[in-house]
């Protein structure tokens, strides 16, 4: 039972006590308030590609090999039987552990930043990234180890032209693709009749209620984006602003059932949404590992075109051995089992012919139609016309995309 | 030299708990104030400008999703009073020896992790799952018809998953009334539901009001419900707290809301404790 306040006998001495603490509270939290800060990174980061290459050097000539490898990436990007990573460990004696962590870049990003800043290991040695805003950041940062480009004989060697030395990593001083592919429209047809040509059957009221939407600003201000016709590579804050309008007009007639991570496969699947944002291979693997027939196309006024790279975040335990697993996967013969299983854009080029011959040898008829299919899709071999319709995402920095996500945050968060 | 260390013996019995809420409570506070008024962005660090317009654009920006989370937890509070209150008063007056048991029964739940329960129900309602799927193909509801991805979904999921912290205090409550009480007011000619309303509800409100504060503060922070069960217009302050950190590293406008949604929590709990008329409130919560 509680005592009459008065009968306390601290009750006086209680006060002055508790006033002095109070003082001595106040004059902490405003030393406090001025002295915190989020530090950024300006002064660790080299200011070169040069610097950084020196640097690099300087930084492999101390590395010890190790024997194993923790490999971060995102669901359904490699081979279910993971064949390709059990080859490895049969020819290197490496061990990898591989773990599909990574549900979308910004949230991934958010996780590894912290601890790399803090000067520790995240645990993992390799990742994959896609070009956008966070790869800047994650160079910018200083959070990403230079590849050591010595060990990167396969991917000089193999991989084709135009997959070395891009605009977003030129040298390919941090990065090297692991895949590309396109964002276009996925669709289960036992709920949609009319197979979708365009943007406008993403924002079609017959299937209000169970359109997916991607929650990753990128992703979705780019969809906005080439609705309005408006290429994101070039496009203004105001354009930005047009394209929020016209997604909040999809969200607020209530068409949007929800802005998704990669989960929306799952809802596909399920049937609790009936056409989505989504990612070209993931239709293909998700049919192939659940036997659904989902269906994928890219709209007449474009798609997005992203390439995902393999890096090596800063105080990994083990970058020898991930150097050596990068370079791996630049083996004909290893991109194509890959290839077949993923149904991703190839960095390797000779991976077709590859297929053609894997086809020819299958013993089962609907491992060879599987093969057959992969070999000629179009989605994996784009054609010119196709490449012509495809867009980048929106170039921004960590400057321009506080302005960036003022405007597309508002839209995903409902 | 007695009178010193006797003196002292509050002080070192209060250490441990006092470093304890100093390093994990009040220095991480002092940070989140702090950042809620810098400018800035990740890569460039975030400085100190004591920018207070960051709390009217995340107002401005996210006053729906405030009033949204009050609201959804206000409607979980009272739903999990309405179904809490007649099971803890069964379980406290009806149980018998089986008292235990059914208290072990109602935390049973906690055994499993909670978002495996909320996603658990991501399967069980389905748009054609175990529930939906069935009833839509006898043509009971039709094809478009949804549970997931409405406001519905979330409050249910948020009572689903806060019930027991209302059962418990309200338990705890009742059990210590003597029963005789109710029994001479009826010997007093009071009916059944004037002696609940005269002495049995007077009696369990300190219960009540501690399980008001158990479920509705966290159920007014949650966002895993939202996030696992709402749509596009059921995020709650929570999911927005959490993007901000998580996704746009909008460190500034997070802390912001954070901070925000903190004041407006202790705010209307006190002001509650005041309606309510109880004399302290933290005393009566810690009963």
């Amino acid at each position: 039972m509680t005592l009459p306040r008065n009968s306390s006998p601290t009750h006086g001495r209680d006060y002055s006590r508790r006033n002095a603490l109070r003082l001595g509270g106040l004059g902490a939290a405003a030393l406090g308030l001025a002295a915190c800060g989020v530090q950024g990174a300006a002064s660790s980061k080299p200011t070169s590609t040069k610097q950084a290459l020196s640097a690099a050097q300087q930084f492999w000539k101390a590395q010890k090999p190790t024997t194993h490898i923790n490999f971060a990436n995102w669901a359904l990007y490699i081979d279910p039987s993971h064949d390709t990573l059990k080859q490895f460990t049969a020819a290197t004696g490496i061990t990898v552990t591989y773990s599909e962590v990574i549900q979308d870049d910004p949230s991934f990003f958010a996780k590894i930043n912290p601890i790399i800043r803090a000067g520790q290991d995240t645990g993992y040695d390799i990742m994959v990234m896609t070009d956008g805003l966070e790869f800047g950041e994650l160079v910018q940062l200083g959070d990403v180890t230079p590849l050591d480009q010595s060990k990167l004989t396969n991917f000089y060697k193999y991989a084709g032209k135009a997959y070395q030395n891009r605009a977003f990593d030129p040298g390919n001083v941090y990065s090297v693709p692991w895949a590309s592919g396109s964002t276009g429209i996925g669709w289960n047809p036992k709920y949609v009749k009319t197979p979708p040509t365009s943007m406008a059957d993403l924002w079609n009221p017959a299937y209000a209620g169970h359109v997916g939407m991607m929650s990753d600003t990128q992703e979705i201000a780019n969809f906005g984006l080439i609705k309005l016709g408006i290429n994101p590579e070039t496009s203004t804050e105001n354009d930005w602003k047009a394209a929020a309008a016209e997604l909040l007009k999809q969200k607020d007639a209530h068409i949007v059932r929800k802005y998704y991570d990669q989960g929306y496969i799952d809802a596909l699947s399920k049937g609790d949404i009936w056409i989505t944002m989504a990612w070209s291979g993931d239709i293909f693997q998700q049919n192939l590992s659940s036997g659904t027939n989902l269906q994928f196309t890219v709209p007449k006024e474009g798609g997005t075109l992203w390439t995902d790279n393999m890096m090596i975040p800063k105080n990994a335990a083990n970058p020898v051995a991930a150097m050596e697993l990068i370079d791996w996967f630049y083996k004909p013969e290893i991109a194509a089992l890959l290839t077949e299983a993923i149904e991703y854009i190839s960095p390797v080029p000779s991976v077709q012919g590859i297929i053609k011959q894997d086809a020819a040898k299958a013993a089962k008829p609907a491992d060879k139609q599987t093969l057959l299919e992969v070999a000629d899709s179009p989605l994996v071999w784009v054609s010119d016309a196709d490449y012509a319709r495809l867009k980048t995402y929106v170039p921004i920095t960590a400057k321009t995309s506080v302005a960036f996500n003022s405007i597309f945050q508002p839209v995903v968060a409902g | 030299m007695r009178r010193l260390r006797a003196a002292a013996v509050p002080y070192l019995l209060i250490l441990p708990g006092g470093l304890w809420l100093v390093i994990f409570f009040v220095i991480p506070l002092i940070a989140l104030i702090s950042l809620s008024t810098q400018q800035g962005d990740i890569v460039d660090g975030f400085t100190q400008t004591f920018h207070f317009a960051n709390y009217a654009t995340a107002w401005s920006n996210y006053h729906q999703q405030f009033l949204r989370s009050l609201l959804y937890g206000g409607l979980a509070t009272i739903l999990c009073i309405v179904l809490a209150y007649p099971m803890a008063y069964w379980i406290a007056f009806r149980g018998g020896a089986r008292k235990s048991m059914y208290l072990f029964l109602i935390l049973l739940p906690f055994f499993v992790s909670f978002v495996l329960r909320t996603v658990s129900w991501q399967y069980i309602l389905g748009d054609n799952g175990l529930v939906l799927g069935p009833l839509k193909s006898a043509g009971i509801f039709p094809q478009g018809f949804r549970v997931l991805a409405t406001g519905t979904a979330v409050i249910g999921g948020l009572t689903y998953n806060y019930l027991p912290f209302m059962v418990l205090p309200v338990y705890v409550a009742l059990e210590r009334i003597d029963f005789r009480l109710v029994e001479a007011a009826q010997d007093l000619y009071a009916s059944r539901a004037v002696a609940f309303r005269r002495v049995v509800l007077p009696l369990s409100l300190p219960g009540l009001f501690a399980g008001v504060l158990l479920t509705f503060v966290p159920v007014a922070a949650d966002y895993v419900n939202a996030s696992l069960l709402g749509g596009t217009s059921n995020t709650m302050v929570g999911n927005i707290i959490q993007d901000e950190f998580l996704n746009v590293q909008d460190y500034p406008t997070g802390s912001a809301l954070s901070f925000m949604l903190m004041a407006l929590l202790l705010v209307g709990m006190f002001s509650y404790a005041r309606a309510l008329g109880t004399e302290e409130v933290l005393e009566v919560a810690a009963r």
